[in-house]
């Protein structure tokens, strides 16, 4: 057995025993004396108590070949590949998306040519939730916090000149994920790419939005079976693209500790590999192509522990729950993004730094790709000034720092090891504790998700109040001045009125009789549990058939989802 | 008699960790609460304010859609003779918005990083008293 640090066994760590509580009563306590804390409890972020000081009596369980290991072996704690950010930097890949095709188009441009090395995109509301540019409430919702999308015809004008077989592209979009999945592939396919040639990753992660993001649209059940759908459907055609993105982030912004995020972005995962084994599917054919989104926010520490420990959990969950033999399935490839919770209205620049040391955690805790706010992003769509500062941000941790010449430096830290172990054990509790009330589905549907992230909310928002969390500019080193406005992102107003008349061109251009059959062999495939309706979808997004056609027709099929009033 | 409070989300904006969190305070200072819920429209959040007869209306947008819904929202409570309801909003509101949406009836924005306390002040402040019941 290798121990962690040379000590030979346990007996080194109680021969600590005696001389640490010499230090802490002729030192600590003295020291404290003179200097009380400066808290009256440390915790991190989520909560859990630190301790003063870590030494190596708090690792003296860790095996490191087992725990650890080497990185690009199980149990991956150490990363997932070999030589890290040596041999492959990670990609930094920043969401952007508003108004028409045509503007996010312009917007991936001018970050590629900052050297962004990865696309992003956000839809607006109205894609998400499945409804088209022209719906008579909602039209007003169009390309307002992201990119308004209607039919075939929108997505090859917002790849209009990207090289999509070399450059891979994110998609951020749940409930109608299904529509834009075969969207992407009916581009790349009519621009003469071939499936097998598209990379990149769609979110397409249903559960999560039950809990935190709230862009559902059908309810839990069905919308699973999408999801399985969705990714078979991938692991045939587009066998190079990750059909879901298995995302801890939004939980965490809804309020969730670090521990409930990655808890429940592991059972999520779960769920969808257990259903899709259920249809018969092996995990070893899916697993490999899923990935993962996660927060890092302010507590530095904790989100690299957090990391870390996420991809042991995952490894440990494929190969002994889901009997996965191919390692390439026990591996957890991540996307983070800086805390969007952590950016302040008050004093903005202050959130280059903010976003600097979350980014600074995700590097290393090892993700494979990042996304660094814009400081201006607590009140809109950010401006090229400003996303070009986060773009630069990461090119200045990569090139200049040498953060990423090394593998997992922090790894041998008493400190991050043993809060990467208790992370590791309170997550896989929690995710048994999950299982023992039937599954996260189960879990949702009575409730106990939305109260647990409500509860977490409201007990930082409590800290923050009675001043036991300084956030600078806000209740702390406040500026009595409140200073001159910042200059903001302004939206096309005309957006919605030409985004509605592309739409009506493109369906009075279109035949009719073919439309309007894709759309009704969805409906059948749709009302039968074991038919996979992704060709068929495909099938109505040639035909030019719009995204809120194809959910409206799921939608009299499944019925929707109603909100939850918990609070 | 306590306050009566309908929090309310319209439109497609699911960020609701704020109208929760505020809900959750005005409770816990002794106010009545609903909260809608996602995905309301300015009729529902109406009706609603209408059938609880609640005195104040708290309407969170962190979206882009403030304008718009707070104009519907406004039209349609004077419509149904019930402008006295003190209506305010939170959220992440541009300044310029925040003057406009003054101008248009809205007493109160709260921004980012407002305290919960503040909000339960206002409106304990401002509160109309309740109307005599028919």
């Amino acid at each position: 057995m290798a121990r962690l640090t040379d000590v030979p066994d346990s007996a080194r760590s109680q021969e600590l025993k005696g001389p640490e509580r010499a230090w802490q009563s002729d030192h600590l306590h003295k020291d404290y004396e003179r200097f009380p804390p400066r808290r009256s409890r440390f915790t991190t972020l989520s909560g859990a108590p630190i301790k003063d000081l870590y030494t190596p009596t708090d690792i003296a369980n860790i095996d490191y070949l087992a725990d650890l290991g080497f990185p690009g072996q199980y149990p991956y704690t150490r990363g997932v590949h070999a030589s890290m950010y040596r041999g492959r930097p990670w990609t930094i890949r920043q969401v952007a998306g508003f108004g028409q095709a045509e503007d996010t188009n312009r917007r991936y441009k001018y970050l590629l040519a900052h050297g962004e090395t990865g696309l992003s995109t956000d839809f607006d509301l109205p894609t998400l939730l499945g409804y088209d540019s022209d719906h008579p409430v909602y039209s007003r919702e169009v390309g307002k916090i992201g990119v308004a999308i209607d039919t075939v015809v929108d997505t090859h004008a917002l790849f209009a000149d990207i090289p999509l077989d070399e450059i891979s592209t994110s998609l951020t979009i749940n409930g109608s994920a299904a529509v834009l999945l075969a969207m992407y592939r009916v581009t790349g396919d009519e621009r003469g790419i071939s499936g097998d040639r598209l990379t990149g990753t769609i979110q397409n992660d249903i559960l999560k939005e039950y809990t935190a993001q709230n862009e559902f649209i059908f309810p839990p059940g069905p919308s699973v079976r999408l999801v399985v759908d969705t990714m078979e459907y991938a692991a045939n055609c587009m066998p190079r693209f990750n059909p879901v993105s298995i995302s801890g982030y939004h939980i965490r912004e809804a309020g969730a500790t670090a521990v409930e995020e990655l808890a429940l972005t592991l059972s999520a995962g779960i769920t969808y590999l257990e259903a899709a084994k259920e249809r018969g599917i092996d995990p070893d054919v899916l697993a490999p192509r899923v990935s993962f989104f996660f927060d890092v926010h302010r507590d530095f520490f904790e989100e690299i522990a957090k990391l870390r420990a996420a991809r042991r959990l995952w490894a440990l969950l494929m190969r002994e729950r889901l009997g996965c033999r191919d390692p390439r399935s026990w591996l957890m490839r991540a996307h983070a993004q800086t805390a969007g919770v952590s950016l302040t209205a008050q004093q903005p620049l202050n959130n280059i730094v903010r976003t600097t040391t979350e980014a600074l955690s995700g590097v290393l805790g090892g993700v494979q790709s990042l996304h660094t706010n814009s400081f201006d992003e607590a009140y809109a769509i950010p401006s090229e000034h400003a996303i070009k500062i986060a773009v630069r941000t990461q090119q200045i941790l990569l090139h200049e720092t040498g953060v990423g010449d090394v593998v997992d430096p922090l790894a041998g830290s008493y400190y991050i090891e043993r809060l990467t172990k208790d992370i590791l054990e309170q997550a896989k509790a929690l995710i048994e504790q999950i299982d023992a009330m039937g599954g996260l589905v189960a879990a949702i549907e009575s409730g106990y998700v939305n109260q647990l992230i409500a509860d977490s909310a409201w007990e930082q928002q409590m800290q923050v109040e009675a001043n036991e969390r300084v956030i600078v500019g806000v209740n702390d080193f406040v500026d009595e001045v409140s200073p001159s406005e910042m200059e903001l992102f302004e939206l096309d107003p005309r957006t919605a009125e030409q985004q509605i008349r592309r739409l009506k061109e493109t369906k009075a251009s279109r035949d009719q009789r073919s439309a309007g059959q894709a759309l009704r062999a969805i409906e059948s495939a749709a009302r039968e549990q074991r038919k996979n309706l992704m060709p068929h979808i495909e099938e109505a997004v040639r035909e030019r058939c719009t995204v809120g056609e194809v959910c409206g027709v799921l939608r009299e099929v499944w019925g929707e989802q109603r909100p939850s009033t918990r609070f | 008699m306590p306050i009566k409070v309908v929090i309310a989300k319209p439109g497609l904006d699911g960020h609701d960790r704020g109208a929760k969190v505020i809900a959750r305070s005005l409770r816990d200072a002794g106010m009545e609460v609903v909260y809608t819920g996602i995905f309301q429209s300015p009729q529902s959040i109406v009706r609603t304010v209408i059938q609880e007869d609640a005195q104040v209306l708290g309407i969170s947008s962190l979206a882009g859609g403030h304008l718009e819904y707070a104009a519907d929202i406004l039209a349609l409570l004077r419509k149904e003779g019930a402008s006295d309801v003190l209506v305010v909003l939170g959220g992440t509101i541009p300044e310029r918005d925040a003057a406009k949406l003054m101008t248009m009836g809205i007493t109160a924005v709260f921004g980012p990083g407002t305290p919960t306390s503040r909000v339960v002040e206002y409106i304990r402040d401002h509160a109309p008293r309740l109307r005599p019941t028919a």
